[in-house]
């Protein structure tokens, strides 16, 4: 993985896999005080005391294609190699939470890169599920909900070329103003 | 810049258009590998120019949909695409720009990229 975007994608992947109606999606970025934390929630299906004291050694997997799962660990050591950290919480029945906490001007951390484009493939790619979206930097902030979208489209699907495109902009503008 | 009055504008010519598409049968179903390997290797670009160029071309018999692991996780980022008869096309090590070819050659005008199938690469 190139950029934390594309970590993001793959563990909330992880997310809708599990069932959750509900992922939200929050980036506390500080140059002030030169941490950049990425939190990822959501209501899906938990897991259990044994599976989570597991879950970031690559040899675990829920996939039945083989027998490695990357993903978790992958984000776990790029937020390490920063100086940063990583946590995992988790309840069954109840969803999951992961923290990374970079360090921001680490010459090791990743550029975050194209929230944007992460979020419309996974809103693209899970139909049903809600997405929540913040990002806060240095106290500006941006909020994108496909709850509140998805009423203003009122029965018209989400998952079309036209409405991805939308939320494209709409993100990679409002992520604009937030830098400025 | 963008707001949600114009996401409305949006929504209510799509709500028009809806009416008159026919049903999904005899659409082109296309599915892009997005687990980690995928990711990794660089699918989030492919799907993005694939969604790109459906809507430049205004395309209404196409979809693009996701996919976890293939099981070929070395000939990621893989995109298989399903014609309307059934008949499946597995591409292999795809970027953007193959991406618009395959859009544009396959689904737009029915042949077959080769040069970019696992076929091609054995």
């Amino acid at each position: 993985m190139t950029e934390l975007s594309l970590h993001i994608l793959d563990i909330v992947n992880n997310s809708t896999k599990a069932g959750a109606t509900l992922v939200q999606v929050d980036i506390d970025e500080s140059v002030i005080r030169n941490e950049l934390k990425i939190t990822i929630t959501d209501n899906g299906c938990g897991m259990d005391e044994d599976f989570l004291s597991k879950v970031t050694d690559p040899f675990k997997t829920t996939r039945t294609t083989r027998k490695v799962g990357m993903g978790l660990s992958l984000f776990k050591n790029a937020a390490e190699l920063t100086g940063g950290s990583f946590g995992i919480t988790s309840e069954l029945g109840k969803g999951t939470q992961v923290t990374a906490t970079f360090v921001h001007d680490s010459i090791d951390r990743q550029p975050l890169g194209d929230m944007a484009s992460t979020m419309v493939t996974l809103i693209g790619g899970s139909e049903s599920t809600d997405f929540v979206y913040r990002h806060n930097f240095d106290g500006k902030e941006f909020e994108f909900s496909t709850v509140e979208v998805k009423k203003i489209l009122d029965g018209v699907s989400v998952v079309s070329p036209e409405i991805l495109s939308w939320i494209n902009g709409y993100i990679s503008e409002g992520l604009g103003e937030l830098y400025e | 810049m963008k707001s949600l009055a114009e996401l409305e504008q949006i929504r209510n010519k799509m709500a028009a258009k809806i009416n008159v598409r026919s049903e999904t049968d005899g659409d082109i179903r296309i599915v892009v590998g997005m687990a980690t390997c995928g990711i990794a290797a660089g699918a989030r670009p492919v799907l993005a120019a694939m969604m790109e160029e459906i809507e430049k071309r205004g395309l209404t018999n196409a979809y693009v949909t996701q996919t976890g692991c293939v099981g070929m996780c070395k000939y990621e980022p893989i995109v298989e695409v399903y014609d309307a008869d059934g008949t499946k096309t597995t591409y292999i090590k795809m970027d953007a720009a193959k991406a618009v070819r395959v859009i544009n050659e396959h689904v737009v005008n029915g042949n077959v990229v080769s040069e970019f199938t696992i076929g091609a690469a054995n």
